[in-house]
């Protein structure tokens, strides 16, 4: 166990509530613990307790609300202490020199306690060994620059020398515009990731969260073995906005919905959040006896 | 005056004053070879003034050039001959991808790249040149066959990114691109990528992926489009020329990076001026390029492509100090401490 994580140990658990900033990235509301808060879905106030122990869905109307990478984890793994976090020294660099992008990434790592849009490691669903990848929609919108691609491809090869499977939560915008060309290149790097760790006969859960987008949809996401999504998530490449700009006429609100994308044919299975560990430990049951057992 | 950017209009008056001297001399038997040639010298010196300086806007309106030779322009240029090939055995026909068998001096190889009209009508049927799911479906069919055929796959780009609409959403655009990502990262045959217009973000990558990626002079490869990324940034895209300096999305940016191998020059004033010229060059990078692959077996062939991608990223490594540190700091400030209470 690091110091690093012991650090984290005594903080208070946050509620996070999604709220639009201007670049359409998603910005945390911490409310503390003992608070009453509004559900984001039905408007109903839930007291905040609850509302954590329901794992962030609200009861009377099945809203999931947003959760950070941190809070993913800990709702999957069987015990957070436990959990072995991989490549926290991996840290953002402002390639393009782009105006305030230091500056953002800053406030969003006090905000989140990440040093990027990720958390990535190995740990035990179901007693079942796995690396997980969690996405923070609330550092830059969970967007993929370098760090993040990089983790997510070394999660994949860890897991691949390692033989055991993988299971990524995207919550992400896309690619990180900041870092131009080089969060362009993360598509390619992890879609690599993935088809290595395919090659070696290990299997790759891909659960679509709230929202699955762009550059990382239509990379890693887009191409598990099996493919799950959370009520309601928005999946999809193009943003609704462009599409609405680009065509010059309202497009349907549920185009992007996970169950207009399963509809369509493209999610195995639509599954809430407070049975995704239950539906996560059968899957991984089925696939034990190709997977390294060993803790 | 027809396709003709702003700040080249000095120059473009320049040249017809020059052209009506000479008209002039040739009617009147006067000789004004005196005249010509100072106007001649200023006009060479204004265009080399002119062009040094291009801020990468101008860049990518000159990619996106009415004029700039479209993917098959180039095709017919550089290839002996072209088999082109349809479908995606699927869905439907995607006339924004094209796609075929070429000989290139005699070697068959396959060719495939986004295609832009050049009259509304062409454009409306090739829909802008913005490829649906079925353009890269048809692309990873091409490519495959290629690697069954052991034939090289040259992958010529311009697309302005994947295209925002209700039906390439509906028929699983994200899923094709990263399908088309992972199925050029693992052809067993040499790839050869040329950004020849604009690149356009995954609807690029998708057939980007190459052992050798080149591009043409004044093309440029983003991320994101200037303005969309000037809509993100400040509401306004009208505001894409600023955009488009800090997204380092020129030629000469991207072999700064090490994204692109090679840039491929352009005739002042961009490959509209001269084609031929521009295809010759493309040509001749192309042989050259693939003859250096051809000695290289399977194997490390894939070796070297994925060394080459997984390299690519820029980021920082901490110390565990630092992050302890970092993070002492950051606890500080928040300095609750209690579990159950806490105030902003
Ligand atoms: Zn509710």
């Amino acid at each position: 166990m690091s110091k690093f994580r012991d650090i984290f140990r005594g903080r208070p658990k946050y509620v996070t509530v999604r709220s639009q900033s201007e670049e359409g990235q998603g910005s945390r509301r911490e409310l503390p613990d003992g608070l009453w808060t509004k559900c984001e879905g039905c408007g109903t106030p839930i007291y905040h307790k609850d509302l954590a122990k329901n794992l962030f869905v609200c009861e009377k109307c099945g809203f999931h609300h947003q959760i950070g990478a941190r809070d993913r984890i800990a709702q999957i793994v069987d015990d957070m202490d436990a959990f072995e976090e991989f490549d926290r020294e991996l840290w953002p660099a402002n390639p393009l020199q782009f105006p305030d992008y230091e500056k953002k990434t800053q406030a969003d790592r006090e905000k989140t306690g990440l040093s990027d849009a990720i958390m990535t490691g190995k740990g035990t669903v179901g007693g079942y060994p796995a690396v997980l990848i969690a996405f923070d929609f609330f550092f830059r919108g969970g967007s993929m620059g370098s760090v993040v691609g990089e983790k997510v491809t070394r999660a994949f090869e860890r897991a691949t020398e390692q033989r055991l499977p993988v299971i990524a939560f995207p919550a992400s915008g896309g690619a990180r515009m900041q870092e131009g060309i080089f969060s362009l290149m993360q598509m390619q790097k992890t879609a690599w990731a993935v088809e290595t760790h395919s090659r070696a006969g290990l299997l790759y859960i891909s659960v679509l969260t709230d929202p699955t987008l762009a550059g990382v949809y239509g990379s890693f996401a887009a191409l598990g073995d099996i493919i799950i999504a959370e009520p309601k998530a928005t999946v999809g490449f193009a943003g609704p906005s462009v599409i609405t700009e680009t065509i010059r006429r309202p497009i349907p609100p549920d185009l992007q919905s996970a169950e207009t994308v399963f509809a369509n044919g493209f999610i195995d299975r639509i599954v809430p959040r407070t049975e995704l560990k239950a539906a996560l430990t059968q899957l991984l049951r089925y696939h034990a006896p190709v997977h390294s057992q060993r803790v | 005056m027809n396709g003709v950017f702003e700040w080249e209009k000095p120059l473009v008056e320049l040249e017809r004053r020059i052209e009506e001297l000479q008209a002039f001399t040739v009617k009147e038997g006067i000789d004004l070879s005196d005249e010509i040639a100072t106007l001649e010298r200023k006009a060479e010196s204004l265009r080399r003034q002119i062009y040094a300086s291009l801020t990468p806007w101008q860049r990518v309106m000159i990619a996106r050039h009415k004029e700039r030779p479209t993917t098959l322009d180039y095709i017919g240029l550089i290839f002996d001959e072209f088999f082109e090939l349809h479908g995606d055995r699927a869905v439907r026909e995607d006339a924004a991808m094209v796609g075929g068998i070429a000989l290139l001096d005699g070697r068959p190889v396959t060719v495939i790249g986004p295609q832009k009209g050049r009259s509304t009508k062409e454009n409306i049927r090739r829909n802008f040149g913005l490829p649906h799911p079925e353009g890269y479906r048809k692309a990873m069919r091409l490519m495959k066959q290629a690697e069954k055929f052991n034939r090289p796959v040259i992958s010529l780009i311009d697309v302005v990114g994947a295209y925002p609409g209700i039906e390439a959403e509906e028929r699983g655009q994200g899923v094709l691109i990263a399908e088309s990502i992972r199925c050029m990262s693992a052809l067993t045959v040499p790839t050869i990528c040329v950004i020849t217009g604009e690149g356009g973000s995954g609807g690029a990558l998708a057939i980007g992926v190459g052992d050798r990626v080149l591009m043409l002079e004044n093309a440029w490869y983003s991320v994101i489009s200037p303005e969309m990324c000037a809509q993100i940034l400040w509401r306004d895209t009208s505001r894409a020329a600023e955009a488009a300096k800090l997204l380092r999305l020129t030629a000469a940016d991207l072999a700064e990076f090490g994204i692109v191998d090679e840039v491929i020059p352009e005739p002042l004033g961009g490959a509209h001026r001269d084609p031929e010229k521009v295809a010759a060059a493309m040509k001749e990078a192309i042989v050259r390029h693939l003859s250096a692959l051809d000695g290289l077996s399977k194997d490390e062939l894939l070796s070297a492509r994925h060394e080459k991608y997984r390299k690519i990223g820029a980021y920082t490594v901490r110390t565990e100090d630092e992050l302890v540190r970092l993070e002492e700091a950051r606890a500080e400030a928040e300095a609750p401490g209690e579990e159950e209470v806490h105030t902003d």
